[in-house]
Order: C-alpha cells, then structure tokens, then sequence
C-alpha cells in the first residue's frame, strides 16, 4: 500500500498490462484463422461474409469480434476511388478552347484543371531540363511543330558539361567560398565521367522545379496559417496526417489526377514537401520576439514590407531547416516517383535494384546523394549571405563572378567546338558524355559483392537464419496473436494514462480506424517491423549518442554525420544493405535501423546540449563524477527531447518499413506497391497510406502529450 | 508656452472581450477589480497628459503598471481602447494605416528594452533599415547610417552583426537606429534596463548628451526611480494603469501626491536632486550676507558653501539678479529632516 501511495502511476500502468495479457489470453485463436487469408483482396470465397454499404460491396472473413474486427471501413477505399472517378470523368462538364484542334469540347472541369496543371508544369520541367540537355520541346510550346520543322536550328543544343560545372563551382563560389566551390566542381565532374550526365540533369531539372515551387507554397500558406487562426485550424489535421503518411501512399491516387510522369512527380512531391515547410514557417514566426515587430512597424514599414523584410529574415533559422527538409524529400521523392513515370536518376536506380545490379544502383544512389547534399550547402550558404557596402572594389571585382562564368561559358563552348574534331565519328566527351559509356565501378562493385557472397555466405546466411528464425518470426507471431480487443484496450488506457480523457479518445479513434480496416493483420506486421527497427536504433543511436555528448568536438562531428545521412534519398539506404543481405526482411530491417538511428542520435546528443550550464556547474559542485551527472541530471533534463526523437525515429522507422516493400516485405507497403499497379488502386493506397499515418499519429499523440506534461512539470520550454 | 506635440486625453487601454462595450458601460468609473472579474485587464486607465516641444516626460512605474502599454498607445503600436491622443495636433486614432505610416517614417523613432535589432543585418543594415524602408536609395542611407553610427560612438565596428556586441553596444545601435531617420518625437521603452549598472550610467550621460544636442520631445519609460530623476524634465508615476502624479522631479520629492509615490521619494538624497530654487524663500530678499549662489545650482554642489555663513544667503538668477533667499538651517531641513514627516 506504501508504494501504491507512492507511485500511484506505476500501479496503473501495471493495472493495464493485467488486462492486456488476461484479455490476450482469455481470446482463443480462431481455428479458421490463417494470417494473410486476403482480407484486402477482393477474391470471392464462400466462406467470406459479405455485407453491403452505399451501395459497395465488401467481402471478408468474419471472426469472432473480439478477435478481430469486422473491416466495416472496407467500402471506404472502392468509395474513394469511384468518387475520384467520378469527379475526373464526369463532374462539372464544361465548354472549353482546344487550341489544337481549334473549337470548344466538352470537358469536366477538373479533369481540365489537371491538364492545365500538368502541361505547366511539364513546361517548367522542359525549359530546365533543355538548358541543361538540350531539346525542342519549350520552343514548340510558343511556336509549333510546323515553326520548328522550318527553323531546325532553333533546336536548343544544351549546354556542355563544363559549362554546367563551372557555373556551379562559380555559383557555389559566390555563395560561399573555396570549399563549396571545389565540392561543387568536383561533384559535376564524377557525373559526368562517370556517364550519369543525362539522368543526373534530368533529376536537377526535376528538382528545381518542385523544390522552389514548394518552398513558395510552404512559406505562402505558412504565412496565411501565421495571420489567421482560421487558415491555421483548417491547415492542421492535414499537415498531421501528412507528416506521417508514407510518400509512397500519395502516389497512387497522383496516377488518377495526374497521369503518368516528370510533371506527376512534381505535384506530388510538392504535396509531400509543403506541409513540413509550412509547419517550420509557422513555428518560426511564431517564435519571433514581439519589439522586433513593434521595431518594424516603428520604422514605418507596411505589411509587406514587414513580412518581407522582417519577419521572414528573423525567422529564417526554422524556414532555413524548412528548406533543408523541401529539398530532402525532393530527393526523397526523384527516387520514388521513378514508379509513376519520372526520368531521371531515381529511375536507374530502381531499375538497377530490379536487376539486382548492386554496382549500378550505387553509382546511381552516389550521384544523387552528392546532387542532394550540394543543393543543400548552397541553399544554406544563399541564406546566410551578406553584402559588403563598404569594400571600395573595382569594377572587376565586383564583377568578377559574372566574367569568370563569361570566360568559361566561351571555353566551354570552345572545347566542345574542337571535341567534335577530336572525337570523330563517336561521341563528344567535351560536350556531353552519354550514359554508360563514362567509366562505370559498377563491375567493380558487383564483384565486391559477389566476393563478400562467396566468402562470407555462411555467416550471413547464419546470421538471416537465426534472426528470422529466433527472433523475427516468434516476434512477428506475438504481435498477430494479439486480439483486436486486447490491442485497443491497450492502446486507449495508455492515452488515458498519459493524456487524459482527450488522448484516450484521439488514440482510440485511430485505433479503430485502423482496426475497421480491411488491413489490420497487415497493420501489425507493420507494426512489429517498426517496433523492431525502433527498438534497435534507439539503443544504437542513445549510446552513440551519450558517448559522442563526451567531447564537443565529436558530439558537433556526429550532428553533421546526421546532416549528410539526412540528406540521402531513402531508397538509397536500401542498396548496401541488399548487397549484403539480398532480398530478405533483414535487409529491410537493417536499412529501417541505419535510418532510424539517425533522429535517434541527433535527438540524443541534442538533448543532452539543451541541459542548462549552471545545472552542470550546480552538480560539479555538489561532487558528483560524470556517471553519477549523466544518470542523476543529465538524462532526466534531456529526456523529454529525446523522447521526441523517439517520436521522429518513429515515423523514420515506419517510412522505411514501407519503403521496404520493395524488397518484398508482407506489411501494409506491400499492398501500397500493389496498389500502383491496380486500375483501382488509388482508393487502397490512399486508405493504406492513412492507416500508416495514423499508426505514426498514435505514437506521436502519445509522445507530444506526454513531453509536454514533462516539460512543464521540469518548468523546462 | 512652447508647442504641445503630444496631448493625451483620458486614455483607456483595457484587454480582453468586450472591452469597447464595458469601456462605455462604465461610464469612465473604470475599476480594475470589477474589470478583472469580467476577464478584462485594464492596462491605461484615464491617462491624460501633455508633452511640449522639445521636453523629457519620464513615465515610471513598477512591472505591470501600464507604462509600456501606454507608450504603445502614444505609438499605436497597440489601439487605445478609448480616449484621445494628438500628435502635433493631428488625431492619431483617426489616421489611416497609410497616413500612419507616414507619420512612423518622419516624426517617430522608438528604441526598445530588448534592442530589438534585427539578427540578420548588420550594424550599419540596422541604422539604415528605416531609411531604406522609407525608400531612400542605399548610397544615401549608409552614408547617413555612417553619421548616426559616429555619432553613438560604434565607428569601427559597422559591419559587426548584432550578436557580435556587447548589450551597452547593440542599445547604441538601437538608439541610432531610431534616430537615422531625423524624428521630431522619440520613444524610448525602457531602454537602459538589461544593461549592468555601470554602462547604464554611462548610457544615461549619453543619452543626456545627445538630448541636449537634439532637443527631441521624448517620451522616456524606466522602472528605475534614480534614472527617472536623473534624467526628467517632468516624471509621471504609474500604477495599475492609472497616473498617480505628474510633476517635476523636485515637485515629486518635495510633494509627493499619494502614499505610493511618497514610498519611491523616502529614500532619495534630496541635495542631489533639489536645486536651490526648490527650497529657497522668494519672499526675503534683504538684509543678505556676503554669499551668492545660483538659483540653478543642485544643492549638494553649494550646500558646504552655505553651510559656512550665519547669515541669509542671497539667490540670484542668471542675470545677477536676487530673486530671493536661503537660511542655512534650511540646508540642514533639507538634507536630514522632512524623510520622515515630508516636507
């Protein structure tokens, strides 16, 4: 009774896990129940029930409902899909020109919203892509075929690698200095020898489009969400969701509004990347002290002269990291969108993966990964420029920058003017290096990995056995054993426990959501994969993390190893881990864990940064040795903010998971991958993706109530 | 009487719901206690006030007594929940943003206790931010940054960022910043608070210095009773929003209106703050001894002088003229008696 007096908390959590394991054990497995007996798929059976709602029929297996709930949600995706139907294909017909044939037709408006969208957005696509590579397509948009076949030499050539590279070296120059520039050129120079010019121009192109396009999106309606409430309450459920929908999920309804391609890819990375930009403007803003606005105003400024010119540079630290994620997932998305269509490195690389070229898809993944990170130092190096109002510069000087590009653009043009004498009759090296015919490492690599096969195939197929075997399976096993009842009690009594009566109501919503999906077998493989990943990156990255704390130099070390692994793509982390271990779920584990550990360990070494001085000071003089600071004051302090790493970890953890259903994994990715290839897809992807999302928003319901409650009871934010 | 510039007539400022509709409700009989029960925070209760042309009006009050709010009001960084402000004769309630602007860009600069810069520019970018928010093309507005820089004393360090400064630095900038655009009205919130005690002081000698170069019509805000006395040609002391006396500094010390304010004036070295006119007798202008002093001199400066003779010592004005006496006993009430029983 003391320590019920005591720890009245303890007791209640123990209370919980009573009953979740009496209810576990109190529900028997179903006899007909067999994991994966289709519940998603729509395969007629007699054994299935049926059961009809607005009009949309939906098949399952019936069981007993505390064993599993009936999917009472399935006519949501065949619901969401017909509607997307119907409103492309016969919603709003309305009288619009053709300029092509030259008279009205007759068309539903959204459908023709889609088209203006999307032939926008191809234009911008084009005019990047053939400055860079050449072609014809942005001409023809102002002309026409006819025009071109007339004037052939209005082809725009593209320019010649070297120019690219000098303009970023000098570019990278201006913005920054010496490093960035080298960094620059010597990045342009690998592309290019190494024969991934084309695909690595396409992507560029790709991304200098949706990333700009997403940032201004980001920051508009962060400044909209910033000035009114409404906009604000309206914004944020979406942004919610979102953040922690798999990208993959918003593919599949994109092919239904978008059709197929670059321009597709575009759209739907923007959908992808606005809403962390518009959370990071908003949070800036937001911070801003309220005498900076006052001097604004006080210095006459109107509004848009405050936004502009205040506001925004103040908060620019968090658009800044803005910035940072729109490009990240920019990145994120030039691989991912390979799916619907888009050109580019990102298509290599899958298609490389498909063939299981290991050397190919790390050529591939390197490209994009040093693209990525060099976008990211420039983007960071604009913001933080200055001018210099003072210096007394000569005119070449101060044009120094603008001469150098000058000089190089004639030197490159000069060079590939005698390339084309040089190499007769076969390629133009000095002008463009065609795929494939640069140096490739690819055999090299390939080999690597065949000699690691060939030695070290004992201990690793040991070392698959054992995990699946021993560990993978029986975990897998306990989660699918857990009846749908016993799963929501938990889930709802640690809202309650955490939260209240709000987060046992927000928890148990998503829960069931969930749960009256046709896919909740499908969620808690999820699950257990997640959980696995978590529990592994969060060990891994915590130590790593404490122990890289140690020392100033190595703890500012590790946050930029963060930074650059941050940087890359997802879907590269899956290539060094398929070069060891093939295509097995420990390859998607692994890949979830390398990934994962990357907030793991930022969030870790941050938190620890975040612990006043004076409390050091204040425990030194108290005598206490570094263990005794770490466990006695250093951890409880941090351990709010690590548990909102443990938050992010989550989300990273659950992205990859489905990411890895590219590999072949049985969780609720498989169904999003299968789904892109489905006439009738779109409404299952959507649907799956929600339901990742909402096993994110769970976890991070859960964690913010209980940080923030933490916090306030440190006095701490 | 020189030119009132700013003229305030029963300013209310009340926070909250409704504040409009209970303001007239109370027929001006605000409480703040009644207000606070309804969910309103009464921030300026029936402030009114003039300042003329070219004077310091020192407004002090303790945390919470409305003294921001009320210059926020005066520079409708915040609108007045009732009442009256004029500046230079003009209805400031009644401007449009447009016309607001306006009168921000060339008669008003501000300098906060936060210093309020702006991280991303540089010293020289700050002074110059109103100039090139009022359009001023950038040659001319670093130049004239340039001069406000020289004349705060933070020549060399122009190109330094505002992190890179001391607290005593980044208020100088400040306070050029407000002053690059040439205002006629100058606002200070605060602005010697977050600064240690020593380059307070100093500050202050500053800040004493330009006025007397400048002559702006200021509005001063300090929790600090010292500085207020130091510095004011009149001090209005606040509480809970309500003005509780307006008067000079000596007027204050010598008269203080209310209990709370007699609570600020106890422990004030008076021969520090009266000067001779204060404490003389303008009646008696016979039967004088030797000594003259200065009607203008602070008390301290001449109190030993006086102390020495046994007869009147006469007063005399800048033209030489007497304008009245002083008995040195009256040094002698003013320095040690009156602390307690007020004068």
């Amino acid at each position: 009774m003391e320590y019920l007096k005591k720890y009245p908390k303890l007791f209640q959590w123990l209370f919980l896990l009573i009953v979740f394991f009496a209810l576990c054990f109190a529900i028997d497995v179903p006899e007909t129940y067999k994991f994966i007996r289709g519940q998603a798929e729509f395969v007629k059976d007699p054994n299935q029930s049926v059961y009809f709602f607005l009009g949309k029929e939906v098949r399952y297996y019936a069981f007993d409902v505390f064993w599993r709930l009936p999917p009472l949600l399935g006519w949501l995706p065949i619901w969401i899909n017909d509607s997307l139907f119907f409103l492309m294909n016969e919603w709003m017909p309305m009288e619009f020109w053709n300029e092509d044939t030259q008279e009205f037709k007759t068309r539903p408006l959204l459908l023709q919203i889609s088209r203006n969208l999307t032939a926008f957005m191809t234009f911008l696509i084009e005019l990047i892509r053939e400055i860079l590579l050449g072609g014809l397509e942005t001409i023809v948009a102002f002309t026409s075929w006819d025009f071109i076949d007339a004037y052939p030499w209005l082809e725009l050539p593209g320019l010649p690698w070297t120019i690219v590279a000098a303009g970023a070296a000098i570019l990278s120059y201006k913005l920054s200095g010496k490093g960035l520039a080298l960094f620059a050129g010597l990045t342009m120079i690998y592309i290019s020898i190494f024969g991934q010019w084309k695909p690595s121009m396409q992507t560029l192109s790709f991304i200098l489009v949706a990333a700009p396009l997403s940032f201004i999106f980001g920051l508009g309606l962060g400044i909209a969400a910033y000035k009114s409430k409404r906009v604000e309450k309206a914004l944020y459920p979406i942004l919610l969701v979102m953040q922690t929908m798999p990208q993959y999920a918003v593919l599949v309804p994109a092919l239904v509004l978008f059709g197929v391609g670059d321009h597709a890819a575009v759209i739907i990375t923007m959908v992808v990347a606005v809403p962390p930009m518009i959370l990071l403007t908003i949070l800036g803003l937001r911070a801003i002290p309220p005498e900076v606005i006052e001097a604004g105003r006080m210095s006459g400024c109107t509004n848009w002269q405050l936004m502009l010119k205040v506001l925004i540079p103040t908060a620019r630290r968090d658009i800044l990291i803005g910035v940072n994620q729109v490009i990240m997932v920019c990145f994120s998305m030039a691989v991912i969108s390979a799916f619907i269509g888009a050109k580019g490195l990102g298509f290599n690389l899958l298609l490389a993966l498909n063939q299981l070229n290991i050397g190919l898809a790390l050529e591939a993944g390197l490209c994009i990964s040093l693209i990525a990170i060099l976008l990211d130092k420039m983007s960071l190096a604009w913001a933080n420029k200055q001018t210099d109002y003072f210096g007394n510069l000569t005119f070449f000087q101060r044009n120094k920058n603008v001469i150098f590009f000058a000089a190089s653009f004639l030197i490159g043009i000069i060079l590939a003017y005698v390339g084309t004498f040089i190499f007769k009759g076969s390629f133009n090296y000095l002008f463009e290096i065609p795929h494939n015919k640069g140096i490739s490492t690819a055999d090299f690599w390939n080999k690597g990995v065949d000699w690691i096969f060939d030695t070290f195939f004992v201990y690793i197929k040991a070392f698959n056995t054992w995990l699946i075997q021993d560990v993978l399976q029986p975990m897998r096993a306990l989660y699918l054993r857990m009846p749908a009842v016993a799963t929501l009690v938990l889930a709802v009594g640690a809202g309650y426990l955490i939260g209240g009566i709000r987060s046992a109501l927000v928890v148990a919503a998503l829960t069931l959501f969930i749960a009256l999906s046709p896919w909740w077998d499908r969620a808690l493989v999820t699950l257990y994969m997640a959980t696995f990943g978590v529990v592994i990156s969060c060990l891994i990255g915590f130590t790593v993390g404490t122990l890289c704390f140690q020392n100033k130099k190595s703890a500012a070390f590790m946050l930029g190893v963060c930074d650059i692994f941050q940087t890359f793509p997802s879907f590269v982390y899956l290539i060094p881990v398929m070069m060891l271990f093939g295509i097995t779920d420990t390859s998607v584990l692994i890949a979830v864990i390398v990934y994962a550990t990357i907030p793991a360990t930022r969030y870790t070494i941050e938190g620890l940064r975040s612990v006043p001085v004076g409390l050091h000071e204040a425990a030194t003089m108290s005598g206490v040795n570094k263990i005794q600071r770490l466990t006695k004051i250093e951890f409880p302090l941090a351990f709010p903010h690590m548990m909102l790493g443990l938050n992010q970890t989550i989300v990273f953890a659950l992205f990859m998971v489905i990411i890895g259903a590219f590999i072949g994994t049985e969780d609720l990715g498989q169904y999003i991958l299968k789904a892109l290839s489905d006439k009738n897809g779109a409404g299952i992807g959507l649907t799956l993706g929600i339901c990742v999302a909402f096993i994110g928003l769970i976890f991070d319901n859960l964690i913010r109530t209980w940080v923030g409650k933490r916090k306030k009871h440190l006095g701490i934010d | 009487m020189s030119e009132t510039v700013i003229k305030c007539e029963s300013v209310y400022k009340i926070f909250g719901q409704n504040a409009k509709k209970m303001l007239e409700e109370s027929n001006g009989n605000v409480d703040a206690k009644t207000f606070q029960e309804k969910g309103c925070i009464v921030g300026v209760n029936n402030a009114s006030f003039e300042v003329v042309k070219g004077e310091m009006l020192v407004v002090m009050g303790l945390s919470g007594s409305g003294k921001s709010t009320l210059l926020r009001c005066i520079s409708r960084l915040t609108d007045a929940t009732g009442g009256k402000i004029f500046i230079e004769g003009q209805d400031l309630l009644e401007l449009n943003n447009k016309e607001l602007i306006e009168l921000r860009r060339n008669k008003m600069g501000m300098v906060f206790q936060s210093f309020a810069l702006l991280p991303h520019k540089t010293v020289v970018e700050n002074i110059a931010f109103p100039l090139q928010i009022k359009g001023t093309n950038t040659e001319e507005s670093i130049n004239r940054a340039m001069e406000m820089v020289k004349l705060v004393g933070l020549d060399g360090r122009e190109n330094y960022f505002p992190r890179e400064l001391s607290g005593g630095q980044q208020q100088r900038v400040g306070i050029a910043r407000s002053l690059a655009v040439e205002p006629d009205i100058w606002f200070l919130d605060e602005p010697f608070s977050a600064l240690d005690p020593l380059i307070r002081r100093e500050m202050q000698d500053e800040f004493l210095r330009l006025q007397e170069k400048l002559q702006k019509t200021i509005m001063f805000i300090t929790h600090d009773f010292d500085e207020a006395l130091k510095l004011a040609d009149r001090i209005a002391i606040m509480k809970d929003g309500i003005i509780e006396q307006l008067d000079t500094p000596a007027n204050i010390v010598l008269n203080p209106a209310t209990e709370y304010v007699r609570k600020f004036t106890e422990e004030v070295p008076r021969e520090k703050v009266l000067i001779i006119e204060d404490v003389m007798d303008a009646s008696i202008k016979n039967n004088l001894g030797d000594l003259k002093v200065s009607k203008d001199e602070i008390i301290e400066n001449v109190a030993e002088k006086i102390l020495t003779q046994e007869n009147l010592v006469g007063v005399i004005d800048s033209n030489n003229n007497i304008v009245g006496s002083i008995k040195p006993s009256k040094i002698i009430d003013t320095v040690f008696g009156g602390r307690k029983n007020g004068s």
